[in-house]
């Protein structure tokens, strides 16, 4: 039976979209008001689903507890009311879109040990998400 | 392919207890779960059928049918019913969101006869949720 678990997380920080890459015009020009020069913030929703079989024993993929400790110290208390550009090591030089903030939330995540990891989907604003399945899965979504 | 989702809400009690464990074992493994005399959740179910549409009608398949087939099969079975003690399906398993999406599953699949299910999705709370795809990848096809 393949089954797929889903839990649901928040934290709230805040970024600014600048690249180096680019000149100030044209930092202007592609991110608008996200490179305003001291950043804004969002509520993010991250969805974290794992796959594995159901242990007979306990009914479950893997013990939740397990993984929102993990969540918790992988991802929340290092994002949770942080200013991204600033602290986390990831993006200093490296534009916080949600895009990236999708893909290293993954990366964080993917060692996970009771249970294989699915897909990330990041909620920027409750009309932007982003969803990364891992560069080898998700061509035949 | 297309793919029809349903979704319908039923509410229903349960507790996590596997006599094989100690007391103890039972609180470390399930924690408020395993209060005994159970709590409850609002579930809401998503059932996805795939398939073409009929030319005649423009259907995967008549609606009305498929919302008899789930009031019958899930509706009625659990409802306002204590998972453990009331639905024989979940006896001598722990009615964690696993099993009880993979039940599900298991009810419905031979029901659906135009176009095939695809996925069943329980949310325990708007937070937590499990896809099951029987032996299906999930992915589209």
């Amino acid at each position: 039976m393949n089954l797929h678990l889903t839990r649901r997380y928040r934290f709230s920080a805040s970024h600014r979209l600048h690249s180096a890459q680019l000149g100030e015009e044209e930092n202007k020009r592609v991110y608008g008001k996200c490179n305003n020069p001291y950043g804004h913030g969002h509520n993010y929703v991250v969805e974290v689903a794992v796959s594995g079989p159901v242990d007979p024993a306990t009914g479950m993929i893997t013990n939740l507890s397990d993984l929102d400790a993990f969540v918790d110290r992988e991802v929340i208390e290092p994002f949770d009311h942080k200013y991204l550009n600033e602290e986390v090591a990831e993006f200093h030089g490296h534009v916080p879109t949600t895009e990236n903030l999708c893909i290293e939330i993954f990366n964080r995540l993917r060692e996970f040990p009771r249970a294989k990891l699915q897909r990330v989907r990041v909620e920027e604003t409750g009309n932007n998400s982003f969803e990364y399945m891992g560069e080898s899965a998700g061509s035949g979504q | 392919m297309v793919y029809l989702t349903r979704k319908i809400e039923f509410s229903a009690s349960h507790l996590y207890h596997n006599p094989a464990f100690s007391a103890e074992e039972n609180r470390r493994v399930f924690g408020k779960c395993n209060n005994p005399h159970g709590h409850g959740h609002n579930y809401v179910l998503e059932v996805t059928v795939a398939g073409d549409p009929d030319p005649a009608t423009g259907m995967v398949l008549d609606l009305k049918e498929l919302k008899d087939i789930l009031q019958r099969e899930v509706t009625d079975r659990m409802d306002h019913r204590f998972l453990n003690y009331e639905v024989p399906e979940l006896s001598g398993r722990i009615p964690t969101c696993e099993n009880i999406a993979t039940v599900i599953w298991n009810l419905l699949e031979s029901k659906i006869t135009q176009g095939h299910l695809h996925r069943v999705r329980l949310y325990e709370t708007p937070d937590l949720f499990v896809d099951c795809y029987g032996n299906g990848t999930g992915d589209a096809r």
